[in-house]
Protein backbone atom coordinates (compact mmCIF):
# COMPACT_ATOMS: atom_id res chain seq x y z
CA UNK A 1 0.00 0.00 0.00
CA UNK A 2 1.38 3.55 -0.42
CA UNK A 3 1.77 5.27 3.13
CA UNK A 4 0.61 8.57 2.08
CA UNK A 5 -0.04 11.35 4.56
CA UNK A 6 -3.41 12.41 4.37
CA UNK A 7 -3.44 16.43 5.15
CA UNK A 8 -5.57 19.29 4.20
CA UNK A 9 -3.60 19.77 1.39
CA UNK A 10 -3.48 16.49 -0.37
CA UNK A 11 -8.07 17.16 0.37
CA UNK A 12 -8.18 20.09 -1.14
CA UNK A 13 -6.08 19.05 -4.15
CA UNK A 14 -8.63 15.80 -4.55
CA UNK A 15 -11.60 17.97 -4.46
CA UNK A 16 -10.18 20.37 -6.58
CA UNK A 17 -10.36 17.42 -9.12
CA UNK A 18 -13.44 16.90 -8.99
CA UNK A 19 -14.62 19.73 -8.76
CA UNK A 20 -15.81 20.33 -5.40
CA UNK A 21 -14.97 23.17 -2.85
CA UNK A 22 -15.05 22.53 0.47
CA UNK A 23 -15.69 24.74 3.58
CA UNK A 24 -13.34 24.88 6.70
CA UNK A 25 -15.46 23.38 8.32
CA UNK A 26 -15.92 20.50 6.23
CA UNK A 27 -12.31 19.76 5.42
CA UNK A 28 -11.90 19.57 9.50
CA UNK A 29 -14.77 17.13 9.36
CA UNK A 30 -13.79 15.06 6.51
CA UNK A 31 -10.21 14.93 7.92
CA UNK A 32 -10.34 12.16 10.24
CA UNK A 33 -13.34 9.89 8.54
CA UNK A 34 -11.75 9.68 5.40
CA UNK A 35 -8.62 8.81 7.35
CA UNK A 36 -10.01 6.30 9.12
CA UNK A 37 -11.66 4.88 6.32
CA UNK A 38 -8.51 4.82 4.67
CA UNK A 39 -6.79 2.92 7.35
CA UNK A 40 -9.42 0.30 7.39
CA UNK A 41 -9.72 -0.18 3.52
CA UNK A 42 -5.43 -0.44 3.65
CA UNK A 43 -6.48 -4.12 4.84
CA UNK A 44 -6.80 -5.22 1.25
CA UNK A 45 -3.21 -5.16 0.92
CA UNK A 46 -2.54 -8.23 2.71
CA UNK A 47 -4.97 -10.27 0.14
CA UNK A 48 -2.82 -12.74 -1.63
CA UNK A 49 -3.20 -10.94 -5.75
CA UNK A 50 0.42 -11.79 -7.08
CA UNK A 51 -0.48 -13.07 -10.57
CA UNK A 52 -4.48 -12.53 -10.22
CA UNK A 53 -6.51 -10.81 -13.00
CA UNK A 54 -8.16 -8.02 -12.20
CA UNK A 55 -12.29 -7.94 -12.48
CA UNK A 56 -13.42 -5.00 -13.85
CA UNK A 57 -16.95 -6.74 -14.23
CA UNK A 58 -18.58 -9.41 -11.97
CA UNK A 59 -18.78 -11.57 -15.35
CA UNK A 60 -17.11 -11.65 -18.34
CA UNK A 61 -18.37 -9.62 -21.28
CA UNK A 62 -17.75 -8.99 -24.57
CA UNK A 63 -17.68 -5.92 -26.84
CA UNK A 64 -20.97 -5.25 -28.06
CA UNK A 65 -20.94 -3.94 -31.85
CA UNK A 66 -23.63 -2.98 -33.91
CA UNK A 67 -24.34 -1.85 -37.38
CA UNK A 68 -23.07 2.06 -38.19
CA UNK A 69 -26.79 3.57 -39.00
CA UNK A 70 -28.82 6.14 -37.82
CA UNK A 71 -31.46 5.40 -35.24
CA UNK A 72 -33.92 7.53 -33.67
CA UNK A 73 -32.59 9.40 -30.57
CA UNK A 74 -34.13 12.71 -28.93
CA UNK A 75 -34.75 15.57 -30.72
CA UNK A 76 -33.10 19.07 -29.96
CA UNK A 77 -36.00 20.24 -27.99
CA UNK A 78 -36.34 16.83 -25.81
CA UNK A 79 -32.52 17.13 -25.44
CA UNK A 80 -32.87 20.85 -23.86
CA UNK A 81 -35.94 20.46 -22.29
CA UNK A 82 -33.94 20.18 -19.02
CA UNK A 83 -32.08 23.48 -19.14
CA UNK A 84 -32.12 26.89 -18.53
CA UNK A 85 -28.92 27.69 -19.81
CA UNK A 86 -29.71 27.90 -23.84
CA UNK A 87 -29.77 29.71 -26.57
CA UNK A 88 -30.34 29.26 -30.18
CA UNK A 89 -31.01 25.53 -29.95
CA UNK A 90 -27.93 25.19 -27.73
CA UNK A 91 -26.87 24.58 -24.08
CA UNK A 92 -24.91 27.50 -23.11
CA UNK A 93 -22.27 27.05 -20.87
CA UNK A 94 -19.99 29.55 -19.03
CA UNK A 95 -16.97 30.75 -19.68
CA UNK A 96 -14.29 28.51 -20.67
CA UNK A 97 -11.64 30.58 -19.88
CA UNK B 1 -55.86 -8.52 -2.11
CA UNK B 2 -52.86 -10.69 -3.76
CA UNK B 3 -50.95 -9.20 -6.84
CA UNK B 4 -52.21 -12.55 -9.09
CA UNK B 5 -55.58 -12.58 -8.03
CA UNK B 6 -56.43 -8.97 -8.70
CA UNK B 7 -54.50 -9.59 -12.49
CA UNK B 8 -56.61 -12.11 -12.87
CA UNK B 9 -59.96 -9.96 -11.62
CA UNK B 10 -58.49 -6.79 -13.86
CA UNK B 11 -58.64 -9.55 -16.90
CA UNK B 12 -62.16 -10.49 -16.41
CA UNK B 13 -63.01 -6.88 -15.45
CA UNK B 14 -64.41 -8.13 -12.39
CA UNK B 15 -62.50 -4.86 -10.45
CA UNK B 16 -61.88 -1.61 -11.36
CA UNK B 17 -58.45 -0.44 -12.43
CA UNK B 18 -59.31 3.31 -12.22
CA UNK B 19 -60.66 2.59 -8.30
CA UNK B 20 -57.67 0.95 -7.57
CA UNK B 21 -54.98 3.36 -9.18
CA UNK B 22 -57.17 6.19 -7.02
CA UNK B 23 -57.49 4.32 -4.00
CA UNK B 24 -53.51 3.84 -4.36
CA UNK B 25 -52.87 6.95 -4.95
CA UNK B 26 -54.85 8.43 -1.81
CA UNK B 27 -53.31 5.93 0.26
CA UNK B 28 -49.75 7.12 -0.34
CA UNK B 29 -50.28 10.73 -0.47
CA UNK B 30 -51.83 9.65 3.24
CA UNK B 31 -48.94 7.69 4.15
CA UNK B 32 -46.66 10.18 2.72
CA UNK B 33 -47.09 13.22 5.27
CA UNK B 34 -45.92 10.79 7.81
CA UNK B 35 -43.50 7.91 6.24
CA UNK B 36 -41.74 9.94 3.09
CA UNK B 37 -41.80 6.78 1.03
CA UNK B 38 -42.44 8.98 -2.19
CA UNK B 39 -40.15 11.66 -3.92
CA UNK B 40 -42.48 12.32 -6.34
CA UNK B 41 -46.35 10.83 -6.67
CA UNK B 42 -47.32 10.65 -10.39
CA UNK B 43 -51.07 11.19 -10.20
CA UNK B 44 -51.62 12.70 -13.06
CA UNK B 45 -49.64 10.17 -15.54
CA UNK B 46 -51.50 6.88 -13.24
CA UNK B 47 -55.22 7.90 -13.17
CA UNK B 48 -54.80 8.27 -16.93
CA UNK B 49 -53.03 5.51 -17.50
CA UNK B 50 -55.45 3.52 -15.37
CA UNK B 51 -58.50 4.65 -17.77
CA UNK B 52 -56.64 3.48 -20.93
CA UNK B 53 -55.97 -0.19 -19.36
CA UNK B 54 -59.41 -0.55 -17.73
CA UNK B 55 -60.83 -0.70 -21.18
CA UNK B 56 -58.44 -3.06 -22.69
CA UNK B 57 -56.47 -5.29 -20.14
CA UNK B 58 -53.60 -6.45 -21.82
CA UNK B 59 -50.58 -7.85 -20.43
CA UNK B 60 -49.37 -10.00 -17.92
CA UNK B 61 -48.90 -6.62 -15.27
CA UNK B 62 -52.44 -4.97 -16.82
CA UNK B 63 -53.61 -2.73 -14.49
CA UNK B 64 -50.71 -3.53 -11.47
CA UNK B 65 -49.17 -0.21 -9.06
CA UNK B 66 -45.65 -0.10 -9.64
CA UNK B 67 -43.81 2.25 -7.67
CA UNK B 68 -40.32 3.07 -9.15
CA UNK B 69 -36.87 4.17 -7.14
CA UNK B 70 -35.81 7.11 -7.83
CA UNK B 71 -33.14 6.59 -9.40
CA UNK B 72 -34.65 5.00 -12.61
CA UNK B 73 -36.11 7.19 -15.20
CA UNK B 74 -39.45 7.87 -15.98
CA UNK B 75 -40.27 9.95 -19.43
CA UNK B 76 -41.92 13.09 -17.78
CA UNK B 77 -42.00 11.67 -13.78
CA UNK B 78 -38.98 14.19 -11.80
CA UNK B 79 -35.72 11.51 -11.50
CA UNK B 80 -33.90 12.29 -8.52
CA UNK B 81 -31.78 9.76 -7.44
CA UNK B 82 -32.90 11.13 -4.32
CA UNK B 83 -30.18 14.02 -5.12
CA UNK B 84 -30.79 17.66 -4.48
CA UNK B 85 -28.08 18.92 -7.70
CA UNK B 86 -31.30 16.71 -10.08
CA UNK B 87 -34.26 18.43 -8.53
CA UNK B 88 -36.48 19.38 -11.15
CA UNK B 89 -35.04 16.68 -13.62
CA UNK B 90 -38.29 15.19 -16.06
CA UNK B 91 -36.49 12.66 -17.98
CA UNK B 92 -37.41 12.73 -22.13
CA UNK B 93 -37.05 8.86 -21.48
CA UNK B 94 -37.92 5.76 -19.86
CA UNK B 95 -35.45 2.91 -18.04
CA UNK B 96 -35.91 -0.41 -20.36
CA UNK B 97 -36.77 -2.09 -17.31
CA UNK B 98 -39.51 0.56 -16.42
CA UNK B 99 -40.67 0.24 -19.88
CA UNK B 100 -40.98 -3.87 -19.94
CA UNK B 101 -43.27 -3.33 -16.85
CA UNK B 102 -45.57 -0.22 -19.04
CA UNK B 103 -45.81 -2.12 -21.94
CA UNK B 104 -47.06 -5.12 -19.80
CA UNK B 105 -49.90 -2.63 -18.53
CA UNK B 106 -48.51 -1.97 -15.30
CA UNK B 107 -48.83 1.73 -13.85
CA UNK B 108 -46.19 3.98 -12.24
CA UNK B 109 -47.61 5.63 -9.54
CA UNK B 110 -44.36 7.23 -7.63
CA UNK B 111 -41.33 7.83 -7.32
CA UNK B 112 -39.71 5.88 -4.41
CA UNK B 113 -36.98 7.50 -2.03
CA UNK B 114 -33.73 6.62 -1.42
CA UNK B 115 -29.95 7.34 -0.36
CA UNK B 116 -28.97 10.26 -2.27
CA UNK B 117 -27.82 8.22 -5.45
CA UNK B 118 -27.72 5.23 -3.08
CA UNK B 119 -25.10 6.34 -0.94
CA UNK B 120 -26.40 4.72 2.08
CA UNK B 121 -27.40 1.82 4.33
CA UNK B 122 -30.45 3.48 5.99
CA UNK B 123 -32.04 6.10 3.46
CA UNK B 124 -30.83 9.06 5.66
CA UNK B 125 -28.67 10.49 3.54
CA UNK B 126 -31.96 12.09 1.35
CA UNK B 127 -33.91 15.13 1.93
CA UNK B 128 -37.05 12.76 2.56
CA UNK B 129 -36.31 9.97 5.07
CA UNK B 130 -38.68 6.78 5.25
CA UNK B 131 -39.79 5.66 8.42
CA UNK B 132 -39.89 1.94 9.15
CA UNK B 133 -43.71 0.58 9.11
CA UNK B 134 -42.97 -1.33 11.66
CA UNK B 135 -41.99 1.62 13.94
CA UNK B 136 -41.33 5.26 13.04
CA UNK B 137 -38.63 6.02 15.16
CA UNK B 138 -36.63 2.95 13.10
CA UNK B 139 -35.50 3.37 9.68
CA UNK B 140 -36.26 1.57 6.62
CA UNK B 141 -33.25 0.62 5.33
CA UNK B 142 -31.43 1.27 2.41
CA UNK B 143 -31.18 2.24 -0.09
CA UNK B 144 -34.20 1.62 -1.57
CA UNK B 145 -35.73 2.37 1.82
CA UNK B 146 -39.05 4.17 0.48
CA UNK B 147 -40.05 0.98 -1.82
CA UNK B 148 -39.45 -1.50 0.89
CA UNK B 149 -41.20 0.76 3.23
CA UNK B 150 -44.65 1.22 1.31
CA UNK B 151 -44.52 -2.53 0.19
CA UNK B 152 -44.69 -3.86 3.36
CA UNK B 153 -47.76 -0.87 4.21
CA UNK B 154 -49.64 -0.74 1.11
CA UNK B 155 -52.99 -2.29 1.82
CA UNK B 156 -53.31 -2.73 -2.19
CA UNK B 157 -51.71 -5.24 -4.95
CA UNK B 158 -48.63 -3.39 -5.67
CA UNK B 159 -44.80 -4.46 -6.68
CA UNK B 160 -41.86 -2.35 -6.25
CA UNK B 161 -38.76 -1.47 -9.13
CA UNK B 162 -35.88 -1.43 -6.91
CA UNK B 163 -32.02 -1.39 -7.66
CA UNK B 164 -28.93 -2.59 -5.87
CA UNK B 165 -25.04 -2.06 -5.69
CA UNK B 166 -24.05 -3.04 -2.62
CA UNK B 167 -26.68 -4.68 -0.68
CA UNK B 168 -30.08 -1.57 -1.80
CA UNK B 169 -32.33 -4.39 -2.41
CA UNK B 170 -32.29 -7.07 0.22
CA UNK B 171 -31.00 -4.64 3.00
CA UNK B 172 -34.74 -2.63 2.87
CA UNK B 173 -36.27 -5.98 2.35
CA UNK B 174 -34.86 -7.30 5.73
CA UNK B 175 -35.44 -3.74 7.68
CA UNK B 176 -39.12 -3.73 6.95
CA UNK B 177 -40.22 -7.18 6.76
CA UNK B 178 -40.74 -8.20 2.80
CA UNK B 179 -39.06 -9.96 -0.27
CA UNK B 180 -36.24 -8.54 -1.98
CA UNK B 181 -34.25 -10.19 -5.08
CA UNK B 182 -30.74 -8.74 -6.50
CA UNK B 183 -30.79 -10.29 -9.54
CA UNK B 184 -27.67 -11.49 -11.51
CA UNK B 185 -25.61 -8.54 -12.88
CA UNK B 186 -26.50 -7.86 -16.46
CA UNK B 187 -29.66 -9.47 -16.56
CA UNK B 188 -32.29 -6.65 -16.33
CA UNK B 189 -30.78 -3.46 -18.26
CA UNK B 190 -29.40 -0.67 -16.52
CA UNK B 191 -30.33 1.65 -19.27
CA UNK B 192 -31.84 4.70 -17.94
CA UNK B 193 -30.44 4.31 -14.29
CA UNK B 194 -28.75 7.23 -12.98
CA UNK B 195 -25.68 5.09 -12.28
CA UNK B 196 -23.88 4.86 -8.94
CA UNK B 197 -21.39 2.35 -9.24
CA UNK B 198 -21.35 0.49 -12.98
CA UNK B 199 -20.17 -2.81 -12.37
CA UNK B 200 -22.26 -2.87 -9.31
CA UNK B 201 -25.35 -1.52 -10.18
CA UNK B 202 -28.30 -4.01 -10.75
CA UNK B 203 -32.45 -3.46 -10.94
CA UNK B 204 -34.66 -5.89 -9.15
CA UNK B 205 -38.30 -6.40 -7.55
CA UNK B 206 -39.06 -5.75 -4.08
CA UNK B 207 -42.66 -7.61 -3.36
CA UNK B 208 -44.66 -8.94 -0.51
CA UNK B 209 -44.10 -13.17 -1.76
CA UNK B 210 -41.92 -14.43 -3.67
CA UNK B 211 -44.39 -15.56 -6.19
CA UNK B 212 -44.56 -11.62 -6.79
CA UNK B 213 -41.04 -11.33 -7.19
CA UNK B 214 -40.80 -13.65 -10.06
CA UNK B 215 -43.23 -12.57 -11.98
CA UNK B 216 -42.00 -9.05 -11.92
CA UNK B 217 -38.68 -10.28 -12.44
CA UNK B 218 -39.84 -12.47 -15.92
CA UNK B 219 -40.85 -9.27 -16.77
CA UNK B 220 -37.77 -6.73 -16.22
CA UNK B 221 -35.31 -9.07 -17.39
CA UNK B 222 -33.61 -9.89 -20.61
CA UNK B 223 -30.88 -8.33 -22.88
CA UNK B 224 -31.17 -4.42 -24.45
CA UNK B 225 -28.95 -3.59 -27.33
CA UNK B 226 -29.07 -0.30 -25.95
CA UNK B 227 -26.90 -1.49 -23.13
CA UNK B 228 -23.83 -2.85 -23.34
CA UNK B 229 -23.14 -5.00 -19.75
CA UNK B 230 -26.64 -6.54 -20.21
CA UNK B 231 -26.48 -10.40 -20.70
CA UNK B 232 -27.72 -12.44 -23.69
CA UNK B 233 -28.27 -15.48 -21.13
CA UNK B 234 -31.53 -16.46 -19.56
CA UNK B 235 -31.85 -17.96 -15.84
CA UNK B 236 -31.35 -21.20 -15.99
CA UNK B 237 -34.52 -23.94 -15.90
CA UNK B 238 -32.69 -26.10 -13.26
CA UNK B 239 -34.20 -25.32 -10.32
CA UNK B 240 -33.29 -28.22 -7.81
CA UNK B 241 -31.69 -27.33 -4.51
CA UNK B 242 -29.83 -30.42 -3.33
CA UNK B 243 -27.26 -28.89 -0.74
CA UNK B 244 -27.82 -25.74 1.38
CA UNK B 245 -24.85 -24.25 2.64
CA UNK B 246 -24.67 -21.69 5.95
CA UNK B 247 -21.77 -19.34 5.51
CA UNK B 248 -20.16 -19.44 8.99
CA UNK B 249 -18.45 -16.07 9.57
CA UNK B 250 -21.90 -14.68 8.96
CA UNK B 251 -23.29 -16.00 12.11
CA UNK B 252 -21.11 -13.89 14.61
CA UNK B 253 -23.67 -11.65 15.15
CA UNK B 254 -26.59 -10.91 17.59
CA UNK B 255 -27.63 -14.76 18.95
CA UNK B 256 -31.20 -13.88 18.70
CA UNK B 257 -30.86 -13.61 14.69
CA UNK B 258 -28.63 -16.69 14.40
CA UNK B 259 -30.77 -18.82 16.33
CA UNK B 260 -33.74 -17.21 14.14
CA UNK B 261 -32.35 -17.85 11.05
CA UNK B 262 -30.82 -21.56 12.14
CA UNK B 263 -34.42 -21.87 13.00
CA UNK B 264 -35.70 -21.65 9.39
CA UNK B 265 -32.89 -24.58 7.75
CA UNK B 266 -33.75 -27.67 8.19
CA UNK B 267 -30.42 -29.85 6.85
CA UNK B 268 -27.43 -27.81 5.90
CA UNK B 269 -23.47 -28.17 6.41
CA UNK B 270 -21.26 -24.66 7.52
CA UNK B 271 -19.26 -23.11 5.03
CA UNK B 272 -16.27 -20.85 5.34
CA UNK B 273 -15.66 -17.94 3.54
CA UNK B 274 -12.69 -15.88 4.92
CA UNK B 275 -11.86 -14.34 1.88
CA UNK B 276 -15.41 -12.78 1.61
CA UNK B 277 -15.19 -11.99 5.30
CA UNK B 278 -12.11 -9.86 5.19
CA UNK B 279 -11.88 -8.08 2.12
CA UNK B 280 -15.65 -7.56 0.84
CA UNK B 281 -15.94 -4.59 2.45
CA UNK B 282 -12.83 -2.34 1.50
CA UNK B 283 -13.02 -4.07 -1.60
CA UNK B 284 -16.77 -3.00 -2.53
CA UNK B 285 -16.15 0.31 -0.98
CA UNK B 286 -13.16 1.37 -3.35
CA UNK B 287 -14.79 -0.08 -6.47
CA UNK B 288 -18.16 1.38 -5.46
CA UNK B 289 -16.46 5.44 -4.99
CA UNK B 290 -14.07 4.73 -7.92
CA UNK B 291 -16.74 4.18 -9.90
CA UNK B 292 -19.14 6.75 -8.58
CA UNK B 293 -16.80 9.83 -8.65
CA UNK B 294 -16.68 8.92 -12.68
CA UNK B 295 -20.50 8.97 -13.05
CA UNK B 296 -21.18 12.06 -10.79
CA UNK B 297 -18.57 13.84 -13.03
CA UNK B 298 -21.42 14.83 -15.25
CA UNK B 299 -23.20 16.78 -12.75
CA UNK B 300 -22.70 20.70 -13.28
CA UNK B 301 -25.62 22.15 -13.80
CA UNK B 302 -25.48 23.01 -17.41
CA UNK B 303 -28.00 20.05 -19.06
CA UNK B 304 -30.17 19.14 -16.35
CA UNK B 305 -31.34 19.35 -12.78
CA UNK B 306 -29.56 22.16 -10.31
CA UNK B 307 -29.11 25.41 -12.18
CA UNK B 308 -27.22 28.77 -10.48
CA UNK B 309 -26.78 32.01 -12.92
CA UNK B 310 -23.72 31.40 -15.01
CA UNK B 311 -21.23 33.44 -13.32
CA UNK B 312 -17.04 32.99 -13.54
CA UNK B 313 -15.45 30.31 -15.89
CA UNK B 314 -16.15 26.63 -16.20
CA UNK B 315 -14.00 25.37 -12.93
CA UNK B 316 -16.47 28.30 -10.90
CA UNK B 317 -19.71 27.37 -12.31
CA UNK B 318 -19.32 23.54 -11.69
CA UNK B 319 -17.73 23.73 -9.03
CA UNK B 320 -20.13 25.80 -7.21
CA UNK B 321 -23.34 23.56 -8.10
CA UNK B 322 -21.62 20.75 -7.15
CA UNK B 323 -20.48 22.14 -4.09
CA UNK B 324 -23.53 23.37 -2.88
CA UNK B 325 -25.88 20.50 -3.88
CA UNK B 326 -24.25 17.14 -2.84
CA UNK B 327 -24.27 16.02 0.30
CA UNK B 328 -21.73 15.01 2.74
CA UNK B 329 -21.32 11.42 2.30
CA UNK B 330 -21.61 12.12 -2.13
CA UNK B 331 -18.87 14.58 -1.40
CA UNK B 332 -16.62 11.84 1.24
CA UNK B 333 -17.40 9.75 -2.16
CA UNK B 334 -16.05 11.95 -4.47
CA UNK B 335 -13.39 12.54 -2.96
CA UNK B 336 -12.36 8.72 -2.14
CA UNK B 337 -13.06 7.68 -5.27
CA UNK B 338 -11.33 10.15 -7.12
CA UNK B 339 -7.99 9.91 -5.02
CA UNK B 340 -7.79 6.35 -5.26
CA UNK B 341 -8.09 6.51 -9.34
CA UNK B 342 -5.45 9.26 -9.00
CA UNK B 343 -1.96 8.77 -10.67
CA UNK B 344 0.52 7.57 -8.21
CA UNK B 345 -2.71 5.60 -5.96
CA UNK B 346 -4.74 3.96 -8.72
CA UNK B 347 -2.89 0.62 -8.59
CA UNK B 348 -2.44 0.34 -4.61
CA UNK B 349 -6.25 0.87 -4.59
CA UNK B 350 -8.17 0.93 -7.32
CA UNK B 351 -6.60 -1.89 -9.69
CA UNK B 352 -5.58 -3.84 -5.84
CA UNK B 353 -9.57 -3.70 -5.14
CA UNK B 354 -10.17 -5.21 -8.91
CA UNK B 355 -8.22 -8.15 -8.38
CA UNK B 356 -9.08 -9.14 -4.41
CA UNK B 357 -12.79 -8.90 -6.42
CA UNK B 358 -11.34 -11.98 -8.84
CA UNK B 359 -10.44 -13.82 -5.27
CA UNK B 360 -13.78 -13.12 -3.85
CA UNK B 361 -15.65 -14.39 -6.85
CA UNK B 362 -13.85 -17.78 -6.86
CA UNK B 363 -14.14 -18.22 -3.69
CA UNK B 364 -17.93 -18.24 -4.10
CA UNK B 365 -17.55 -20.27 -7.31
CA UNK B 366 -15.89 -22.91 -5.63
CA UNK B 367 -18.85 -23.07 -2.69
CA UNK B 368 -20.89 -23.55 -5.68
CA UNK B 369 -19.42 -26.70 -7.05
CA UNK B 370 -20.71 -28.10 -3.61
CA UNK B 371 -23.61 -26.05 -2.92
CA UNK B 372 -26.46 -24.70 -4.58
CA UNK B 373 -27.67 -21.84 -2.03
CA UNK B 374 -25.49 -20.45 0.30
CA UNK B 375 -27.40 -18.79 3.22
CA UNK B 376 -26.84 -15.93 5.73
CA UNK B 377 -29.08 -13.07 7.39
CA UNK B 378 -29.57 -10.54 5.02
CA UNK B 379 -28.21 -7.62 8.19
CA UNK B 380 -26.58 -8.20 11.38
CA UNK B 381 -29.13 -6.33 12.81
CA UNK B 382 -32.74 -5.54 13.29
CA UNK B 383 -33.70 -1.70 11.60
CA UNK B 384 -31.85 0.64 14.22
CA UNK B 385 -33.50 4.20 15.48
CA UNK B 386 -33.14 7.48 13.53
CA UNK B 387 -31.42 8.31 16.81
CA UNK B 388 -28.93 5.61 16.96
CA UNK B 389 -27.68 5.83 13.20
CA UNK B 390 -27.26 9.32 13.46
CA UNK B 391 -24.11 8.80 16.22
CA UNK B 392 -22.29 5.96 14.27
CA UNK B 393 -19.21 7.12 11.90
CA UNK B 394 -19.15 7.00 8.24
CA UNK B 395 -17.01 3.84 8.49
CA UNK B 396 -19.40 2.08 11.09
CA UNK B 397 -22.57 2.99 8.30
CA UNK B 398 -20.04 1.38 5.42
CA UNK B 399 -19.81 -1.89 8.34
CA UNK B 400 -23.36 -2.50 8.03
CA UNK B 401 -23.01 -3.73 4.90
CA UNK B 402 -20.68 -6.64 5.85
CA UNK B 403 -23.05 -9.85 4.75
CA UNK B 404 -24.15 -7.91 1.38
CA UNK B 405 -21.21 -6.85 -0.33
CA UNK B 406 -19.90 -10.07 -1.56
CA UNK B 407 -22.53 -11.09 -3.31
CA UNK B 408 -22.77 -7.69 -4.76
CA UNK B 409 -19.50 -7.60 -5.59
CA UNK B 410 -19.73 -10.85 -7.39
CA UNK B 411 -22.77 -9.84 -9.03
CA UNK B 412 -24.50 -13.24 -7.72
CA UNK B 413 -28.16 -13.39 -7.27
CA UNK B 414 -29.66 -12.73 -4.17
CA UNK B 415 -33.07 -12.89 -1.99
CA UNK B 416 -34.07 -11.61 1.13
CA UNK B 417 -37.01 -12.81 2.64
CA UNK B 418 -38.49 -12.23 6.30
CA UNK B 419 -37.33 -15.20 9.04
CA UNK B 420 -39.56 -13.66 11.70
CA UNK B 421 -39.71 -10.45 13.69
CA UNK B 422 -37.32 -10.00 17.39
CA UNK B 423 -38.93 -7.56 19.46
CA UNK B 424 -41.76 -6.30 16.56
CA UNK B 425 -38.63 -6.00 14.18
CA UNK B 426 -38.37 -7.92 11.11
CA UNK B 427 -35.24 -9.97 10.48
CA UNK B 428 -34.27 -11.41 6.77
CA UNK B 429 -32.70 -14.30 5.45
CA UNK B 430 -30.69 -14.18 2.86
CA UNK B 431 -30.15 -16.58 -0.30
CA UNK B 432 -27.38 -16.67 -2.20
CA UNK B 433 -26.95 -18.54 -5.70
CA UNK B 434 -24.78 -18.70 -8.38
CA UNK B 435 -24.87 -16.50 -11.87
CA UNK B 436 -28.57 -16.99 -13.67
CA UNK B 437 -29.34 -19.51 -11.29
CA UNK B 438 -32.33 -16.99 -10.25
CA UNK B 439 -34.95 -19.99 -10.21
CA UNK B 440 -33.05 -22.40 -7.74
CA UNK B 441 -34.12 -18.79 -5.02
CA UNK B 442 -37.40 -18.36 -6.78
CA UNK B 443 -38.56 -22.02 -6.95
CA UNK B 444 -37.60 -23.85 -3.68
CA UNK B 445 -39.45 -23.88 -0.95
CA UNK B 446 -38.04 -21.26 1.22
CA UNK B 447 -39.02 -20.35 4.69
Amino acid sequence: MVWLKLDKELIQKVAKNARLSLTESEIKEFLPQLKEILDSFSEIDKAPTKNVKPSFQPLEIKNVYREDKVEPSLTQEEALANTQHKEKGFFKGPRAI
Amino acid sequence: MKVKEYLKEVKNKKVSVVDTISSILEEAKKLNKEYNYFNTISENQALQQAKLIEKNPKGKLAGLPISVKDCLCVKDIESTAGSKILKGYKPPFTATAVQKAINEGAIVIGKTTQDEFGFGSFSINTELKPKNPYNKDRVCGGSSGGAAGFTAITKHPHIAIAESTGGSIVNPASFCGVAGLCPTYGLVSRYGLIDYASSLDKIGPIAKTIEDIQLMLSVISGYDPKESTSLKDNPKKDSKVKEIAIIKESLNINPEIKDLILSKVEKYELISLPTVKKYSIPTYYLIAMAEASTNLARYCGLRYGLHQELKGNFDDYFSSVRSSAFSKEAKRRIILGTFARMAGFRDAYYLKAMKVRSLIIEEYKKAFKKFDILISPTMPITAPKFSEVNKLTPLENYMMDALTAGPNLAGLPHLSVNAGFIEKMPVGIMYITNHLEENKLLNAKLT
